[in-house]
């Protein structure tokens, strides 16, 4: 934490216009701390962030400080804006799944199919898109939730002083990586959905390889319950600690584990259904606390619900309905035409297909080209399309004016708004619990800044 | 693509430009020679079909005699209700939305804009999305206002979280929410010029800070023609 910072010295005495600056560049605490005990000021203004290692990246807190409780929290973003929503309208739609997947990039799978299905709307192809496609991509996405909320709790646990949790959620988190870079070729940012389906169907073996972890993760889910559930060191850190009950999640249109935690049983997935989670068989787990110990809870068992419903979708995808059946739309002016396979230089498009663009059919390549360089042409119009994301709802709103690109994508990011109850929960605490507060919170800056 | 959702055929077809030097055509690869048309200005007639009907009664019950000046058109498309406001009534609007017991919209997903600049008079739009908990519905308002008086009356009075949506959509439209606490940029610097989500502003040609580097706007980096 650095008090507020004005360049060189290490302890200015420069003219501000109101009070005293104090700067802090390392191994000099005890003089600063010495400089304020000093002073008669009763209030202090405290810059946290954007490079501090429990601001999650790059967000940055002014904290105006009354001895240990703090006064006025304000939160500043923006330092990790890249126009992704500028850049989309520059490419072409299908193009537009490689820019989403970096908004968020905890749970990139949620942005690619909120962006997907908002195009599969404004196609009108909702319906066609393949079973097994919509099977695959909610295996997936629940796969995806685990390995955020491993993250989410990982996190916590270090910026309340604890490394063991890290250490067990990056572990964890990287078995669920594993598989995506399995089935996708890579780690984050796969753009491995896309409008009419997912871009390769899964290799052989994932449904073995997930069985497996299916048959892992319990055990290690249950490892962190015992290092959590009951220490004391960790639920006095947390519970009744920013406190935000439902009135004020609702004003503040907080969505995802904060909402369930003050009691509200709203996910999405069993109140607006989309990709066919209606078919299968979870609970929405609620917490009536409304602190950060309740949204650690409800995150924990979360997990435990993605697991039932990856196993319901391992048990559905190697059934004879769906083994074999494509992953991509049929209709060939939307879906590309080649399967990507591993070739001695790589993943990409299939020997088979290239042999036939190259050597017998001049219109099929033709067709290729035109449709990845050119795209296809989405009718105008709007649509939002929202999933629940591991932090909350995640709306794609997209704008079509009839052209081979989007005319105007906006997320509306879940953390972007969570991040709005920082002065509701900690105005009135204590200072160590911001960092538990902001915590709970789990805000991704990139999904933030976009 | 079922031929329903295509656009109907428009007035007058606008071909885009300004990417890559394709000055003849709005195809970034050169090659489709393609004309982008301009969405038709839809707006959909009673009956709308399963609950639209339902919000749009209830919304003119409370408001009454008022309606016809609040409400501009109505579009339905896609399953989505989209209910165009006019931009004097729009807290009016959005309290009768959250408050009455049959509406009852009481979670705001936020505020997100859209230019238009073919549209004069309504070139920027607030585009809102609404949810019923109670009543598990959505619909969307949007309000309209023209570039040369960038003003919408803010809604953070009836919901707080349009607090950092309407920074956002002022920072990237330039979208004056009067009434609004403290209407700052929140995404680029404070000290940034213009409103980069506007289609009048370049992808890139924009100075950058190091060492007096600049980078060329798209279209004069290179040109296939």
């Amino acid at each position: 934490m650095t008090a507020i910072h004005d360049g060189e010295t290490a302890r200015s005495e420069q003219d501000v216009t109101e009070g005293k600056v104090y700067s802090v560049n390392g191994q000099d605490w005890d003089e600063v701390v010495s400089a304020v005990a000093e002073s008669s000021e009763e209030r202090l203004v405290i810059n946290m962030g954007p490079q501090h290692p429990s601001t999650h990246g790059v967000l940055r807190l002014v904290l105006t400080l009354d001895g240990e409780t703090v006064t006025e929290a304000r939160t500043v973003i923006g330092y990790l804006h890249t126009g992704i929503e500028k850049n989309m309208e520059f490419r072409t739609w299908t193009q537009g799944v490689t820019f989403v997947t970096r908004m968020d990039y905890l749970s990139p799978i949620f942005n690619e199919a909120a962006y997907c299905m908002a195009v599969e709307k404004l196609l009108g192809i909702t319906d066609r898109v393949p079973l097994r496609a919509q099977t695959i991509r909610v295996m997936m996405m629940e796969l995806n939730r685990i390995s955020s909320h491993l993250v989410a709790i990982a996190t916590f646990g270090l910026e309340l002083g604890a490394t063991t949790p890290m250490l067990f959620g990056f572990r964890e988190r990287e078995l669920v990586l594993d598989l995506f870079e399995y089935i996708t070729g890579l780690r984050m940012n796969m753009a491995y959905v896309r409008p009419g389906g997912v871009s390769v169907d899964l290799p052989a073996g994932a449904v073995d390889k997930i069985g497996e972890f299916l048959k892992i993760m319990p055990g290690r889910i249950k490892e962190m319950r015992k290092l959590l559930d009951e220490n004391p060191a960790y639920t006095r850190r947390t519970k009744d600690v920013a406190y935000l009950d439902l009135t004020g999640c609702m004003a503040l249109g907080i969505t995802g584990p904060m909402l369930r935690a003050a009691g509200l049983p709203w996910d999405l997935r069993k109140s607006q259904p989309y990709s066919g989670y209606e078919t299968y068989d979870f609970d929405v787990p609620t917490e009536n606390s409304c602190d950060v110990y309740g949204r650690y809870l409800v995150r924990v068992a979360e997990m435990e619900e993605s697991l039932k419903i990856i196993g319901q979708c391992l048990d559905r995808l190697s059934g004879s309905e769906l083994k074999g059946k494509p992953v991509m739309i049929e209709d060939k002016k939307i879906g590309w035409p080649s399967q990507l396979a591993l070739g001695p230089d790589g993943l990409g498009n299939s020997p088979d297909h290239i042999a036939h663009i190259m050597s017998s059919s001049m219109e099929a390549l033709i067709h290729h080209f035109k449709l990845v360089t050119e795209g296809y042409r989405v009718p105008a119009g709007q649509a939002y399309v929202p999933v629940e994301s591991p932090r909350g709802e995640l709306g794609a709103h997209v704008v079509s004016d009839g052209g081979t690109r989007p005319y105007r994508v906006h997320f509306r990011d879940p953390s972007f708004t969570n991040l709005q109850a920082v002065p509701a929960t900690c105005e009135g605490g204590m200072i160590a619990d911001v960092i538990a507060a902001v915590a709970s919170i789990d805000p991704v800056m990139g999904g933030v800044d976009r | 693509m079922s031929t329903e959702n295509l656009p109907g055929v428009p007035e007058e077809p606008i071909a885009r430009r300004g990417m890559f030097g394709a000055a003849d055509s709005g195809d970034t690869s050169g090659y489709g020679g393609l004309v982008v048309r301009r969405p038709p200005k839809l707006s959909s007639a009673k009956p709308y079909g399963g609950y639209f009907d339902e919000v749009a009664d209830a919304l003119e019950r409370v408001a009454g005699d008022a309606y016809a000046g609040m409400v501009e058109r109505v579009v339905v498309d896609r399953g989505e209700l989209t209910i165009h406001v006019a931009r004097e009534r729009l807290v009016e609007v959005m309290r009768h939305l959250r408050d009455d017991l049959a509406l009852r919209f009481e979670l705001s997903l936020g505020v997100s804009g859209v230019h238009y600049p073919e549209e004069t008079g309504a070139e920027l739009r607030a585009v809102y999305h609404l949810c019923s908990i109670t009543h598990n519905r959505r619909i969307r308002v949007e309000a309209s206002c023209p570039a040369a008086d960038p003003h919408i009356p803010s809604t953070v009075s009836v919901y707080p979280t349009h607090d950092w949506h309407e920074r956002e959509t002022y920072d990237f439209f330039g979208i004056v929410f009067d009434g609004h606490p403290a209407l700052t940029r929140i995404e680029m610097p404070d000290d940034w010029e213009g409103h980069p989500q506007r289609k009048d502003y370049p992808l890139g040609g924009i100075p950058v800070q190091y060492r007096g580097a600049t980078i060329p706007a798209p279209d004069q980096r290179r040109s296939y023609a």
